[in-house]
C-alpha cells in the first residue's frame, strides 16, 4: 500500500505513515462492525437453543439490535463511583479495548493481507493477549468494591494459568511449521494431510492439541463455561459492575474482539487460515478472505453453542483443569511431537 | 526520522515511568508505572532489532511477573504514615545505594568512552549471520555454544520450582473436610444420589 501512496508523489515517510493509518482503519472499522454483528449472532444462537426468538425488533430480523444498543450506551450518563480511583478506573476499559485491537495487527486475512508481517507474529499475539489481564485487574481494583475485586483476582489467576498451556500448544505448532510468522504457519499447512486437506487439524498428533487449545481459548476469553470472572450469580457482573455508558461498552467490545481473535487464531494455527479446506484447484477461485471469515465464524458458532450448552465450572475445577490436566498434557505433547519430528528428519534442511 | 522519534518517545517514557515508580504514593500506581516502563523498554528492544527479546520481555515481565506483583500489592493493607516513619531510619542506606549506582554509572560511561571490549574472534558456529532471523540466531547460540550454561540455568530453575512446591505444600490432615476428590465427584451419577419415590396421599416417606 506504501507504493500506492508513493505514486501520488509523496515522500516515503509520508506514504508509509498514511498507508499504515489506512491499514489500521481497514482492520479496526470492519472489526467493530464484525463485533456488532457477532454479538447479534451470539444472542440469536442463544435464543434459538433456548427456544426463544432472540433480538427481532430493531431492523429486519433484528439485525440492527447491536447498533441500537450501542446508541443506547452512548447516550447514557457515565457514572464514576465516588470511592473509585478515578484515573485507573477510566484507564482500565481503554486498555482492554486497545489491547483487543492491537493483536489484530499480525493476523493474516488472506495471502499477504496483513498489517505487520513480522517474524515473531505468534509471540506478539501471546505478548499482547497477556496484557489483556491488566484491564480486568485494574478495573476490579479501581472500582473499590468487593465483587469487582474478587472478579479481578479470579481473572488474573485464570488468565495466567491458561496462558501457560497455550504457550506450550503454540510451541507444538511452531515446531511443525518451523516459523513464528503467521503467514508461514498458514503456508506450512498447505497440503498437510497427504496433500489432500489443508490444516494441522487433520494431523492425528496435533488434533488433541487443537482440542486443548480451543478449551484454553474459552478460558482465556472468560467465555462460558469458564466465565467465572463475571459469574452473575456470585459476583453481580464481575469487574464491570461499577461501569456504565461508554466505559462499559468498551469492555463489551474488547471482550468480543478478543473472542473473535481467539477464533481466528484457531483458524490460522490449526485449520489452515485462508486456504480452502480441501486441496482442490476450483476451491482456490473463492478468495482466501472468504475462507478465513467462514472458518472464523464457524469457530464463533461453536463458542456460542458451548455458551448455551455447558454449565459453569466451579473455580477449583477450573484451576485443576488448567494446571493438573492441560499443563501436563501439553508438556507431554511437546515432547512427543518434537521427538516425532526429530525422528522423521523434519528439521534437516 | 520515525526511528528517532520512536526512540525518544520510548526512552522518555521509560525514564518517566521509572521516576514515577519511586515518586507515586500509592504502591499500586507504582506497579502500574513499572509496567509502563517495562513495556517501553520492550519498545526500545524492537528499535534495536531484538524483537525476540522484546516479546519475551513483554510475555515474561509484563504478562506474568508484574501481574503477580500487582496481585500482591493490591491485597496489601498499607499504612502510609507507618511507611513514611521509616524514611529517616533507612535514609543512610538509600543514600549508600544511590552513591553506588551513581559510581557504577560513571564507571560505565568511562568504560564506554574508552572504546569497545575485545571479546576474541567469534568462532564459526556463533558467528553473526545477518541473513538468519533473530530467533534462529539466538537458538543457534543458546543450544550450540552456551548449551552447558543453558542447562545449568534450567536445573537452577527446576530446583527453585521444587523448593517453592516444598515450601507451600501441606499434607491434608486425615479425615479433614474441604479436601475434594474430583474423580469421585465426576464419577457420581444421579442414581447414586437421588431416589424416586411416589408416596401415598397424606403419608410421608421413609428414607
Amino acid at each position: 500500500m506504501t507504493e500506492f501512496f508513493q505514486s501520488f508523489g509523496m515522500s516515503y515517510e509520508w506514504a508509509w505513515g498514511i498507508a499504515t493509518i489506512a491499514g489500521i482503519l481497514l482492520i479496526a472499522l470492519p472489526l467493530m462492525l464484525a463485533v456488532a454483528m457477532v454479538i447479534y449472532v451470539d444472542r440469536k444462537v442463544l435464543g434459538a437453543i433456548m427456544l426463544r426468538r432472540g433480538p427481532n425488533v430493531v431492523g429486519p430480523f433484528g439485525l440492527l439490535q447491536s447498533f441500537a444498543d450501542g446508541l443506547k450506551v452512548f447516550l447514557q450518563e457515565t457514572i464514576i463511583p465516588s470511592a473509585a480511583n478515578k484515573g485507573i478506573f477510566l484507564l482500565a476499559p481503554i486498555i482492554t479495548f486497545t489491547v483487543a485491537l492491537a493483536a489484530w495487527a499480525v493476523i493474516p486475512f488472506a495471502d499477504g493481507v496483513v498489517l505487520a508481517d513480522i517474524n515473531v507474529g505468534l509471540l506478539y499475539i501471546l505478548a499482547i493477549s497477556s496484557l489483556g489481564v491488566y484491564g480486568v485487574v485494574m478495573s476490579g481494583w479501581a472500582s473499590n468494591s468487593k465483587y469487582p475485586f474478587f472478579s479481578a483476582m479470579r481473572a488474573a489467576a485464570q488468565m495466567i494459568s491458561y496462558e501457560v498451556s497455550i504457550g506450550f500448544i503454540l510451541v507444538c505448532v511452531v515446531l511443525w511449521s518451523k516459523s513464528f510468522n503467521m503467514t508461514e504457519i498458514v503456508l506450512a499447512q498447505k497440503g498437510h494431510g497427504l496433500g489432500i486437506v489443508n490444516g494441522f487439524f487433520f494431523n492425528p498428533l496435533l488434533f488433541p492439541i487443537f482440542v486443548v487449545f480451543f478449551i484454553c481459548a474459552l478460558a482465556e476469553t472468560a467465555r462460558a463455561p469458564f466465565d467465572l470472572t463475571e459469574a452473575e450469580s456470585e459476583l453481580v457482573a464481575g469487574y464491570q459492575t461499577e461501569y456504565s455508558s461508554m466505559s462499559f461498552a468498551l469492555f463489551w467490545l474488547g471482550e468480543y474482539a478478543n473472542i473473535l481473535l481467539m477464533c481466528s487464531l484457531c483458524t490460522i494455527l490449526f485449520v489452515g487460515g485462508w486456504l480452502p479446506p480441501i486441496e482442490w484447484a476450483p476451491l482456490y477461485y473463492v478468495p482466501g478472505f472468504i475462507w478465513f471469515l467462514l472458518k472464523t465464524f464457524g469457530f464463533f458458532l461453536a463458542f456460542s453453542w458451548i455458551w448455551a450448552t455447558v454449565p459453569r465450572y466451579r473455580y477449583d475445577q477450573l484451576m485443576r483443569l488448567g494446571w493438573k490436566v492441560f499443563l501436563p498434557m501439553s508438556l507431554i505433547f511437546v515432547a512427543i511431537i518434537s521427538g516425532y519430528l526429530m525422528a522423521t528428519g523434519h528439521f534437516v534442511k | 526520522m520515525i526511528e528517532t522519534l520512536a526512540f525518544y518517545l520510548f526512552a522518555g517514557l521509560v525514564i518517566a515511568g521509572g521516576a514515577m515508580v519511586i515518586m507515586s504514593r500509592n504502591p499500586v500506581h507504582s506497579v502500574l508505572w513499572l509496567i509502563l516502563a517495562f513495556f517501553n523498554a520492550a519498545g526500545l528492544m524492537v528499535l534495536v532489532g531484538a524483537e525476540f527479546i522484546a516479546m519475551l520481555l513483554v510475555i515474561v515481565y509484563v504478562g506474568a511477573v508484574a501481574v503477580l506483583f500487582l496481585f500482591v500489592v493490591m491485597m496489601l493493607d498499607i499504612d502510609f504514615a507507618a511507611m513514611r516513619a521509616g524514611f529517616i531510619k533507612n535514609f543512610p542506606l538509600g543514600i549508600a545505594i544511590a552513591v553506588i549506582l551513581l559510581a557504577e554509572l560513571g564507571l560505565g560511561l568511562g568504560a564506554y568512552g574508552s572504546g569497545g571490549i575485545e571479546l576474541g574472534s567469534p568462532d564459526s558456529a556463533a558467528a553473526f549471520q545477518s541473513d538468519v532471523s533473530n530467533i534462529e540466531a539466538i537458538g543457534a547460540l543458546l543450544y550450540g555454544r552456551y548449551i552447558i550454561l543453558f542447562e545449568i540455568a534450567g536445573i537452577i530453575l527446576l530446583v527453585a520450582m521444587i523448593g517453592a512446591i516444598v515450601l507451600t505444600h501441606r499434607e491434608p490432615k486425615p479425615g479433614a473436610r474441604g479436601r475434594q476428590d474430583i474423580g469421585k465427584q465426576i464419577s457420581r451419577r444421579p442414581e447414586d444420589a437421588t431416589v424416586m419415590k411416589n408416596p401415598e396421599y397424606g403419608e410421608g416417606i421413609e428414607l
